[in-house]
């Protein structure tokens, strides 16, 4: 596709531990389009995480990251050098991180810290940089940003702290932003007016967007497609009204019955929660990833049994109601049978 | 910046205060001033006298400020044994201990700090294990047995370096690397630990996410962060060499203050001990000073509170 960002082929990351190695990723494949913004949505340790530091080849040391496609617009990335990647990093993928508190280096002027990626990236120094970083400050929301360029991390609140990372990233103009939870340390209040703020850059700078949550009620306001993640692997992706509509995955499903919604939870009522644990993913894992989480009572979900197609080339997927645009994934043939899908051959 | 400094600056004369009441007191608590002074077979008339001309009879409030009043022009009253000013004695020593502790500190900053982010770049790595092995050895060897095994192989055995004293520079190459060699682990150990956890913070990974190059990634955004600890901890090292190397200064023969300090203990030289004290309790604070308005320079929470 012409207006493809970025394009990830079966990545997998594997930690070693002593004696024995953790499948922190397993085979995930996932792409965004320009002006697209990808949610990917999964619970603490799914590794979602360290997908996003894997595109930035930024893992910890010890990682070992394969994957058969990594490409930035149509060129591959994947055996760059990381004098090369550090080329990419900043200029063309920006990446915002989860903890505004401490993402700035407490001894730098947002001054400094702003126009040294100018420097590095664009050769562009002194007075012109700061124009453009007071430029982009203002963008963000910030005023006075003059006076907020010759402050230090620690007298700005989280959420400025946040719009100076957001401008930051933005100053090379990025085709690709990575979001790693950036509203998660954030006052409710303020998770909307950031959240607003990246949806509007997206559109003005028509850049890709990686956003990556565990907060369903983020991906409903700002995704367009929803990946979500399930212990390493990616279990369901497609579209978001597909995704809210047409939950074909039982971890989506229970995803999706964890939102409390205002009105619809009576007093007393069990908010609604996933049963049993994560499995552990380290060691050679072959058991079903899915095993004691099913819902005893699925009998109400027979209504939402869906139709998948089954979809050449990648075990146990399938298409739902065999739409392009809306993929499930199952672990093993005993998830597949218990989610009671109706089953047909694909026609290609 | 400037009324941090000022803030510190006053904080410092406080505690100077407080230090020069101990050492007066110091005389005091010793013994009788004026039986010391008077030597043993002296009378209690003799004692009396002497009592009654250096003033010790007057209440201890009035011989304090009298004392401090004089301490503050540079008068520290004259030493029992070498029967000069001790304000002379201490200035006539002080350059060559002031020289010494210099070339020892720059000695062990340089050496221990590069070693230090070295091994924080790569820990467990074969420098990291060399930098562990010479800072165990800078620790457990005994400072006069290393100078000696030093002055064995270099004066002795290839005869590049005088045994002792301090006329030239090359007098000083022994004794500064004793004494830095063993105020370096501690500087070594502190860099290392402040690298690896500066090194794992959120900061260094947007640094890197910015696609800053390693050296900038290194030098600007970590070791600024880290060296903050390592600075106070020098200082005290730095006023530690220019009180305590006592041991150094009486084995390379070199007359410095410390050796002073050792001669006039040894000869129950109270003005002189009670004058080297209220020295080096001065650098003590002049350098946790400096150190003090450095990390507020290095480090802007500590400069705008």
């Amino acid at each position: 596709m012409a207006d493809q960002v970025l394009n990830v082929e079966n990545l997998s990351i594997d930690i070693p531990l002593s004696g024995d190695i953790l499948h922190a990723v397993d085979g995930i494949s996932i792409s965004v389009n320009k002006g697209e913004t990808l949610c990917i949505v999964g619970e603490s340790g799914c590794g979602k995480s360290l997908t996003s530091l894997a595109i930035m080849d930024l893992l910890p040391q010890k990682a070992i990251r394969t994957v058969d496609k990594l490409e930035l617009n149509g060129t591959s990335i994947a055996n760059h050098s990381d004098k090369q990647m550090s080329d990419i990093r900043g200029s063309k993928i920006g990446m915002i991180f989860q903890e505004p508190m401490t993402s700035l280096n407490p001894s730098f002027t947002v001054e400094n810290q702003m126009v040294e990626t100018l420097a590095r990236h664009r050769n562009i120094r002194g007075k012109e940089a700061k124009k453009l970083a007071v430029e982009m400050l203002e963008k963000v929301g910030i005023s006075p940003a003059k006076q907020r360029l010759k402050q230090y991390p620690h007298q700005l609140s989280g959420g400025l702290r946040q719009r100076v990372m957001i401008a930051m990233t933005l100053l090379c103009e990025p085709e690709l932003i990575i979001a790693d939870e950036p509203t998660t340390a954030l006052d409710v209040t303020i998770q909307a007016q950031i959240l607003e703020l990246l949806a509007r850059l997206q559109t003005d700078f028509n850049t890709g967007l990686i956003l990556i949550t565990h907060d369903l009620g983020v991906v409903a306001k700002i995704a367009d497609r929803v990946a979500v993640m399930y212990a390493g692997q990616i279990v369901e992706e497609g579209s978001v009204y597909e995704i809210f509509d047409n939950p074909s995955h039982p971890y989506t499903r229970g995803l999706l019955s964890c939102i409390p919604v205002p009105g619809k939870i009576k007093r007393g009522e069990h908010l609604g929660s996933i049963p049993g644990m994560v499995p552990s993913l380290i060691g050679d894992f072959t058991e079903c990833r899915f095993s004691g989480r099913w819902e005893e009572s699925s009998d109400k979900d027979d209504e939402k049994i869906a139709n998948l197609v089954s979809l050449e080339g990648i075990e146990n997927a399938f298409l739902v109601h065999g739409t392009t645009d809306h993929i499930v994934r199952f672990c093993c043939d005993s998830c597949l049978k218990k989610s009671k899908s109706k089953i047909s051959k694909g026609v290609n | 910046m400037i009324a941090y400094a000022f803030k510190r600056s006053i904080l410092a004369i406080l505690v100077a205060l407080t230090v020069s009441m101990i050492s007066f007191s110091l005389l005091y608590i010793s013994s009788d001033p004026a039986i010391a002074m008077a030597g043993e077979t002296a009378s209690d008339a003799d004692i009396e006298a002497i009592r009654q001309l250096y003033g010790f009879d007057r209440p201890i409030v009035v011989q304090y400020l009298d004392w401090l009043k004089k301490a503050i022009s540079g008068d520290l009253g004259k030493s029992y044994y070498f029967r000069t000013d001790v304000s002379h004695l201490i200035a006539e020593r002080l350059p060559t201990t002031m020289t010494l502790g210099l070339c020892a500190i720059i000695f062990a900053i340089g050496l221990a700090v590069p070693l230090g982010v070295a091994s924080a770049i790569r820990p467990n790595s074969i420098i990291d294990r060399v930098a562990l092995f010479l800072s165990v050895m800078g620790q457990a060897l005994p400072s006069f047995w290393f100078a000696l095994i030093l002055i064995v192989l270099f004066s002795v055995n290839l005869r590049w370096l005088p045994v002792s004293g301090s006329d030239t520079w090359l007098h000083f190459v022994m004794p500064t690397i004793v004494l830095g060699y063993y105020a370096a682990p501690a500087i070594m150990r502190l860099t290392r630990t402040g690298m690896l956890e500066v090194l794992s913070t959120d900061y260094i990974r947007t640094a890197r996410a910015k696609g800053l190059r390693p050296p900038v990634v290194l030098f600007k955004h970590a070791l600024r962060n880290a060296i903050i600890p390592v600075v106070s901890l020098a200082a005290v090292q730095f006023g530690f060499m220019l009180g305590g190397s006592i041991v150094v200064e009486t084995i390379f023969a070199l007359h410095g203050a410390g050796f002073l300090a050792w001669e006039s203990i040894t000869r129950n030289d109270l003005p002189t001990v009670q004058g080297l004290i209220l020295a080096f309790s001065l650098f003590y604070i002049i350098l946790t000073l400096i150190a003090d308005l450095i990390n507020a320079w290095l480090d802007p929470r500590i400069r705008i509170s």
